[in-house]
């Protein structure tokens, strides 16, 4: 089981706690009605489906019941980190070198 | 096979030399929604200090009060003491949610020299990393429950009431197989 740390309550917990909420930082077009077809299909359903380290949403569903923003690598499933939702997407290289420090 | 939706009454469910579960009398439950900037002028009104960390449990003047979530409370009290409290909140002056879910939820009391074993059956959480005198809102075998923790061995469990049949026939199973196990 995985272990999650959720940003909001400080803990580390187990993964049965949270739900999976789809690609993080997926911007809703302001006016819609004003994009093509194609357009509002790739903010419909085209995600990225990155190999590597992924920015993901999560919820702490059993929990405090916030969403949160996770970066999770798609191949080892390890977390690299997680923060708050509406903050910037932390740069991956600050994180890579983290997580090489930590092996 | 049918079963009642709430079928539970107040009284003990299981007792074993493992562990006691009992079904606690209905009580006051009332759910709040705030800011931080509203938490003085609620605290104030209703009688009791906000905790502010997630978890973190606070009492005084007959209420309890837990820190669920950023901006959530569980507020325990007597069932006669809802509409005053209320009425209370009613009268606070910041945007807020102060609502009545007395009938929503029941509450098991789990003591006994294993009780913390018991709770391991269906929790996935570390139950030793909650501290004696905090709470937490957790899952147990899929229903979300809100754990407190009174005691080393002592537990209070708020579980809604069309898991709490499921939930309890688990524990009275839980108990019953600790109390058989070889000392």
């Amino acid at each position: 089981m995985l272990l999650i740390h959720c940003p909001y309550c400080d803990e580390t917990l187990p993964e049965a706690e949270f739900t999976y909420a789809g690609e993080a930082h997926v911007i809703r077009p302001p006016d819609p009605s004003a994009l093509s077809d194609d357009d509002w299909q790739g903010f419909l359903f085209i995600r990225s489906n990155t190999r590597g380290p992924h920015y993901e949403r999560w919820r702490h569903f059993h929990g405090c019941g916030r969403f949160f923003n996770a970066v999770r690598d798609t191949v080892s499933d390890r977390f690299l980190t997680t923060y708050p939702a509406g903050q910037p997407r932390p740069a991956l290289e600050t994180l890579t070198a983290a997580s090489e420090d930590r092996k | 096979m049918s079963m009642e939706i709430s079928s539970l009454t107040p009284g003990v469910l299981v007792d074993t030399p493992a562990a006691r579960v009992a079904v606690q009398p209905a009580a006051g439950r009332l759910s709040l929604r705030a800011r931080k900037a509203a938490l003085p002028a609620l605290g104030a009104a209703l009688g009791v200090s906000l905790p502010t960390r997630i978890g973190q449990r606070a009492a005084g003047g007959g209420i309890e009060a837990i820190c669920l979530g950023p901006d959530e409370w569980t507020i325990l009290t007597p069932a006669d003491a809802v509409a005053g409290l209320l009425a209370a909140g009613a009268g606070v002056d910041h945007p807020h949610s102060l609502v009545d879910i007395s009938a929503r939820e029941l509450t098991l009391r789990i003591q006994g020299p294993r009780a913390a074993d018991l709770l391991t059956l269906a929790c996935p959480r570390d139950i030793d990393t909650i501290p004696v005198g905090e709470g937490r809102r957790t899952v147990f075998d899929g229903a979300t429950v809100v754990l407190w923790r009174d005691g080393e061995n002592s537990f209070r469990m708020d579980i809604w009431n069309s898991f709490a049949p499921h939930l309890a026939r688990l524990m009275g199973i839980g108990a019953r197989e600790l109390a058989a196990e070889p000392a």
